[in-house]
């Protein structure tokens, strides 16, 4: 496999609707941005693409694929469809790489869109929910959200997790946002206003859920070769990792934890894993990247973390199941503040802990940012190419974001109840 | 030309939401020709109070949810009644849901825990107040009279 780097990338701005642009020429405004963004790059030295869009119901278009691609000037090159529920854009980042790293393309276009707006909140929650066993699990809920409180509920049940520490996140997340122009829903919150604003399924609130949304991203992807002539603050793909588990939540084992390599099984004796309150899928998915990346503690091992916050819950389930911290411990890691920015004042205070700051989501994530579920895995690749090129102050028009020295971060893209994950690790190649 | 020749017309408009730019209203309906294929002895279970579940012929896994073929090992998995009574493994009140389950939020979903089984069973639960329901708690399992063929046929109730 040959070496990769990502060399440019593009987003629209996410937001509620965009009836004035349908997905075709949101993906190309992202892809303009792009190609704009890198002098030296033109359309015609891209040799393929790979689509990223989750559901043909949303779209209410078959094929969408190819009608981005005609309407982006990439006929007659290859091109394939990438689908796999919340996970579709972080999966179209790993076919691309695939693409490149294998010698078939120089260059690779991932590009990735939903437009969610086109029916109502309640017919959307529908349409994703039949991405849930339809013979034994749709009739019975018909609803995602329930699905992860009832996950968060044996996650608190098991560890002490609290809701505070959940409406934490919202507070951060929401507040980095504020610095993010492409966010849908950036915001000041405070504890209370998450608390308060209304139930949605038991514990988990409005403002403990992602929104839907219209938008579209793209990255693109290159050789050394290619690289090194056009790029000067290029950032390789250093690791690459993909896990699953099983569709049914009711069908996780209680097994053993499957251990990173700063873990021993002495940690974990009496954990039944992955059960439903975490996801075996993100750590498989974190464990292979490690490996491939080199990464033997990856709390000290990483700058930031993009990662999929379609609810507050999962994001504490998340820094455990990426090793960030011990199984367990996803709410005290919030309480000491660590997957905060230092440079930003939430108005809240954080208790010491012995955990190292690693900035997760300093974009806003996808509570703030939204969830245009195929552009949403290609969103946190972007913001994490602008993150290790240093240049988040000219393209948010704000540097407030910015981790400071970053080189090395991770992003991380999640389906279903788990269903499929991957996670990929960037570094500054400079 | 002949006036003659032309397209019929029907008095049918077209809802439309907004001109800049023209939104309209679509209208899509489908009908499913759905087979539980290796799935149906459930649901014929369900006709008969009983709640069926699989072991593997192989492994020995215990499935509160039935599947063919075993997750474990692949081998074929055999029919066996569940118990009708469980414990409450998590659970959560939805407010909101889906289009299809919105006129009947709020509603209580759980994951029910079964002596003897590895796997868990996705179901409804009734009879507890929005706030009541608790980890650990017994529950068991009814049917309805006038089947449906959909795993809402079972719900389970306080033990």
């Amino acid at each position: 496999m040959r070496p990769v780097y990502m060399i440019s990338g593009g987003i629209t701005k996410f937001a509620k609707a965009h009836p004035d642009k349908d997905f075709r020429l949101m993906v190309k405004e992202a892809f303009d941005y792009a190609i704009s963004d890198l002098p030296g790059l033109s359309r015609e030295m891209i040799d393929g693409s790979v689509c990223s869009y989750f559901s043909d119901h949303f779209t209410r278009q078959l094929k969408a694929g190819a009608m981005v691609q005609d309407y982006i000037g990439l006929c007659p090159k290859p091109s394939k469809r990438v689908e796999g529920g919340g996970a579709t854009g972080g999966l179209c980042f790993h076919s691309a790489w695939e693409a490149v790293a294998s010698g078939r393309m120089e260059v690779c276009l991932a590009m990735g869109f939903e437009t969610m707006s086109r029916v109502n909140t309640w017919k959307g929650n529908e349409f994703i929910a039949h991405a849930s066993d339809t013979n034994f699990d749709y009739p019975v809920g018909g609803f995602y959200t329930g699905y992860y409180a009832m996950m968060v509920q044996r996650h608190m049940f098991e560890f002490g997790t609290t809701v505070v520490q959940m409406a934490k996140v919202a507070v951060k997340n929401h507040g980095n946002a504020l610095h993010n122009p492409y966010a849908q829903s950036p915001g000041k919150l405070v504890i209370e206003d998450v608390r308060s604003s209304s139930m949605v399924a038991t514990p988990l609130t409005t403002l403990d859920c992602c929104t839907m949304s219209d938008g579209a991203a793209v990255a693109i992807l290159a050789s050394e070769e290619t690289t090194r002539k056009l790029c000067s603050r290029p950032v390789r793909i250093t690791g690459i990792g993909c896990g699953t588990d099983a569709m049914r939540m009711a069908d996780r084992p209680h097994g053993k934890v499957i251990l990173l390599p700063h873990e021993t099984e002495e940690d974990y004796r009496d954990l039944k894993y992955p059960g439903v309150h975490s996801f075996r899928g993100g750590r498989m998915a974190a464990k292979l990247a490690y490996g491939m990346a080199g990464i033997t503690n990856p709390a000290k091992g990483l700058d930031f973390v993009e990662l999929h916050d379609a609810y507050t819950s999962s994001e504490i389930q998340t820094y455990e199941d990426l090793g960030l911290c011990r199984y367990g411990e996803g709410g005290g890691f919030v309480d000491s503040g660590a997957p905060f920015m230092p440079n930003i004042d939430y108005g809240l205070d954080f208790k010491s802990g012995h955990w190292k700051s690693v900035p997760v989501n300093p974009s806003g994530g996808l509570l703030a940012c939204g969830h245009p579920v195929g552009a949403t895995g290609l969103m946190q690749a972007v913001f994490a190419f602008w993150q290790l090129q240093g240049t988040i102050g000219k393209h948010l028009r704000d540097a407030t974001l910015q981790v400071a020295n970053a080189k090395r971060g991770l992003i991380h893209s999640h389906a279903g109840t788990g269903t499929y994950i991957t996670v990929t690790i960037m570094e500054s190649a400079p | 030309m002949r006036k003659a020749i032309k397209l019929p017309e029907t008095e049918e408009g077209t809802v439309l939401f907004g001109v800049d730019p023209i939104i309209i209203k679509h209208h899509y309906e489908i009908d499913y020709i759905h087979s539980y294929a290796q799935d149906s002895p459930f649901f014929t279970g369900l006709t008969k109070k009983k709640l069926l579940g699989s072991r593997c012929t192989g492994c020995g896994y215990v499935y509160a949810t039935p599947r063919g073929h075993c997750m474990e090992c692949g081998t074929k998995t055999a029919w066996f009644e569940l118990p009708l009574k469980g414990r409450i493994h998590t659970f959560t009140t939805c407010y909101f849901g889906g289009e299809a389950f919105l006129k009947e939020t709020p509603f209580t979903l759980i994951l029910v825990e079964f002596e003897g089984a590895d796997t868990l069973f996705l179901s409804r639960l009734i009879g507890v107040a929005p706030g009541d329901a608790r980890i650990g708690m017994g529950v068991k399992a009814r049917f309805l009279r006038n089947c449906k063929f959909k795993p809402t046929d079972v719900y389970f109730v306080p033990a």
